[in-house]
């Protein structure tokens, strides 16, 4: 699909003035050198290198690791609309943990025949583990990463929710980190909300969900797969910014009922994990028995109330694609509010008629598989010949409960920077959203993504995505 | 600290500290194989494998053919070998990420940057022209790594694996460079005091880059003798043995400060401190040289891995 007029500019409208947001940036903008601004480009790419900001790439060149590519553009939201924006995500969180509880209680959304009882009961994000049992601090979702999508002025959507282990944090810190050592200028003369204390407030908010063995400063410690994991490199970031442990499932053990990791002077039992290994490799004896980089026997010690998970185990049943069709619904249900965020419109191909009308306009839709992320194993009907469309509708066909459709959204765009000047690219957002009994905290911004390529809705860095810095402007 | 954290700091020092022996080995040999002809510049690049312990290692690969070009190219880059300086390089760096959050901001980056460079500067066969260049290349990037833990590392546990690591991997490369280079000079007794004798023991020295020092402490005078007795005993030399355990040893009490006990590594450290004190260059020459080396390297790794399970490097 090529970039059509009738996508949203988030820099300048359609009658080529420069929208509220981007004034002071524009001004400044106006008054650089172009040369230089090429300069600093390059240098930006230099720095991400050098400091090892980079993910690995799993497949074909297994190993090799890669930068993401960051663009000197900001992305910029007023004051105004960022208000608006952090109510509707703060309404949708907070119905994401109620939702949860739900579930794993007595799932009277399902008895009050909002939400249909197979879409748990057949869902492998569903852990029976989980029933009856309520986290320390009784929150599931420490940490979510709600993704948007912009296609107006005041209209912002809900693409995805990430209940599990949203990735992509220290990204929207590095771009900042980047853009103030290559323009610090320009801090000074567009008033912009900082974001650098997101570290701190994600101790604060997990230290605040401690189970209630724990002492005064509880003990906090970042789970990794290791260093061939993709996003090994936000693991050992966050850690070290949190001053936390960075922790591998062979240094943890569970010892006189807690979870206990291996130092230098003995075993030492911790608080509070946040993990960034999926549920299925957390616990060897519960779970995947070939797991080498979970902890044997944590989940024991979870049920008994002794340690803290974040994010709780099963939280993947509250993302799950064919769950967010109902998010809508769910959103009403535990909050008694409109949802003040928008769903994008989906059709369920598991019910008849939706699957009908997707495979009649499967050329103007965008399907999804209900359990992929990443940008794989999608179907962009604009973009796909008629052979794929029909090897998509086999497949559609086979299994039509695997899959949601959803109109080609015109997503809006943000000018990057190019050799030829700006250059507007679709772009989403993911906002990053603290949960822990003291409350619900948003930092002002998150990680924008950009399509690098021209006409392109896929801002998935594995498939050729960037990042821009995001700005919240002071009111 | 984790005890995985403290295994890979004190690994990647180790790592580091063996490429950068290695390189000032080969410079060594280098400029030896230059001054000779070439069966004895195969000899010497012989010896040189043989000191990293490479031998079969390199047979395997090269049979008996010890051509310096050859050589050089094994110890620096040659896939096949995991000891290469390219491999240790690669290694250090793999460590280091496993423990970023042990490692200041600037540690990191000088090893992420010192293992981009010299990916690039190793990325081809090294041909003879360029050899000094690119040994001087990972000599300037291990000061780098060096300065960067000495001016920003905290001087605490961390540090102190870090430090152990380093010294425990020099002394235990020194003792091989003399013990290597003592069997080379062993049939050549009674040429002590010849110019091929001094000429073998200049190139030790500079293996261990102690030429300039070893002649302004003894005014040029070259004795094997004087030049065994400076790379084992003297304390000020940072390359000797004498200074590494002492190293060593301050080290280990600055963890058993922080901990507040001992461990058994500190009961071995005590007694190889002992041989020091209790030996003169006289004694050690009596008692035989190659068994007074043998012994170090022994006891050195022996207080390793007492190390290493003391602090739980493994699960």
């Amino acid at each position: 699909m090529s970039h059509s007029p009738s996508s949203f500019d988030e820099m300048i409208a359609a009658d080529g003035t420069i929208r509220e947001a981007y004034q002071g940036y524009r001004d400044w903008y106006d008054g650089q050198d172009q040369a230089a601004l090429r300069r600093k480009g390059k240098e930006a790419e230099g720095f991400f290198r050098k400091t090892g900001i980079t993910f690995n790439v799993y497949g074909d060149n297994a190993g090799e690791e890669r930068l993401i590519p960051f663009d000197m553009i900001p992305r910029i939201i007023t004051a105004r609309e960022w208000r608006k924006l952090s109510k509707g995500i703060e309404q949708r969180v907070r119905a994401l943990n109620a939702f949860l509880h739900d579930i794993y209680h007595r799932q009277e959304i399902v008895r009050a025949g909002r939400l249909p009882q197979r879409l748990i009961a057949e869902n492998a994000a569903f852990l029976p583990q989980m029933v009856g049992m309520v986290p320390p601090g009784g929150v599931y979702t420490h940490i979510v990463g709600i993704d948007l999508v912009r296609t107006g002025p005041d209209e912002f959507m809900v693409l995805e929710d990430n209940a599990r282990t949203p990735s992509g944090v220290s990204y929207m810190l590095e771009n900042r980190e980047t853009m103030m050592a290559m323009f610090p200028e320009l801090f000074s003369k567009v008033p912009v909300r900082p974001v650098q204390d997101y570290p701190r407030r994600l101790a604060k908010s997990l230290a605040a969900c401690a189970p209630t063995c724990a002492g005064e400063n509880p003990v906090v410690a970042v789970l990794t797969p290791g260093i061939y994991n993709s996003a090994y490199f936000e693991h050992s970031f966050l850690a070290d910014q949190m001053g936390a442990e960075l922790v591998e499932g062979s240094d943890l053990r569970v010892i006189d009922g807690r979870v206990a990791m291996r130092t230098t002077r003995g075993y030492t039992p911790i608080d509070v994990i946040y993990r960034r290994v999926d549920d299925e490799y957390l616990d060897p004896l519960t779970f995947n028995p070939e797991s080498a980089l979970g902890v044997p026997g944590i989940m024991d010690v979870y049920r008994a109330g002794r340690i803290t998970i974040a994010n709780a185990p099963g939280t993947g049943i509250a993302d799950d694609k064919a769950i967010y069709s109902f998010m809508p619904e769910i959103v009403e249900f535990y909050t008694g509010e409109k949802p003040l965020l928008a769903n994008v419109p989906t059709w369920r191909c598991s019910e008849a008629g939706s699957l009908t009308y997707v495979l009649d306009n499967l050329a103007d839709l965008v399907v999804k598989e209900v359990h992929g992320s990443g940008g794989y194993g999608m179907l962009i009907g604009p973009t796909s010949s008629k052979k794929e469309i029909a090897d998509f509708a086999r497949k559609l066909r086979a299994k039509p409960e695997n899959y949601i459709a959803q109109p080609t959204l015109a997503l809006s765009t943000v000018p990057i920077f190019t050799k030829a000047g700006l250059a507007p690219r679709h772009v989403d957002l993911r906002p990053f959203v603290l949960v822990s009994p003291q409350g619900i905290d948003i930092t002002p911004g998150g990680l924008t993504r950009v399509a690098l390529k021209k006409g392109s809705l896929v801002v998935n860095s594995s498939q050729g995505g960037g990042t821009k810095d995001t700005w919240v402007l002071e009111d | 600290m984790l005890g995985r954290t403290a295994n890979g700091t004190f690994w990647m020092a180790r790592y580091l500290e063996r490429a950068e022996n290695t390189s000032r080995l080969l410079e060594a040999g280098f400029r030896m194989a230059l001054t000779r002809d070439a069966i004895t510049a195969h000899e010497e690049w012989r010896s040189v494998i043989l000191t990293v312990g490479a031998t079969a290692a390199y047979e395997a690969a090269h049979d008996s053919d010890y051509s310096g070009d050859k050589v050089w190219n094994f110890l620096l880059r040659e896939k096949g070998n995991p000891g290469s300086v390219l491999a240790m390089i690669e290694a250090a760096r793999t460590n280091a990420r496993s423990v970023r959050t042990a490692l200041t901001r600037e540690v990191w980056e000088a090893v992420n940057e010192s293992w981009m460079s010299l990916k690039e500067v190793l990325a081809r066969p090294v041909r003879e022209a360029a050899l000094g260049e690119v040994l001087g290349a990972v000599r300037r990037q291990m000061t780098l790594v060096r300065g960067a833990m000495d001016g920003t590392m905290l001087r605490n546990e961390i540090h102190n694996f870090t430090r152990i690591g380093t010294f425990i991997e020099r002394a235990d490369n020194t003792a091989r460079i003399l013990d290597v280079k003592y069997y080379v000079l062993l049939p050549s007794v009674a040429w002590v005091g010849s110019s091929l004798d001094n000429v073998q023991w200049e190139s030790v020295l500079r293996a261990v880059a102690g030429e300039r020092a070893y002649r302004w402490l003894n005014a040029g005078k070259m004795d094997a003798r004087g030049i065994a007795s400076f790379l084992i005993l003297d304390q000020r030399f940072p390359r000797s043995l004498a200074f590494c355990v002492d190293k060593l040893r301050s080290n280990l009490f600055g963890l058993a400060h922080e901990y507040g006990c001992e461990s058994s590594a500190h009961q071995l450290m005590r007694e190889l401190g002992t041989t020091f004190h209790q030996n003169s260059i006289e004694t050690i020459l009596d008692g035989g040289l190659h068994e007074f080396i043998t012994a170090f390297i022994a006891s050195n790794q022996q207080v390793a891995q007492a190390i290493e399970q003391d602090y739980r490097f493994y699960a």
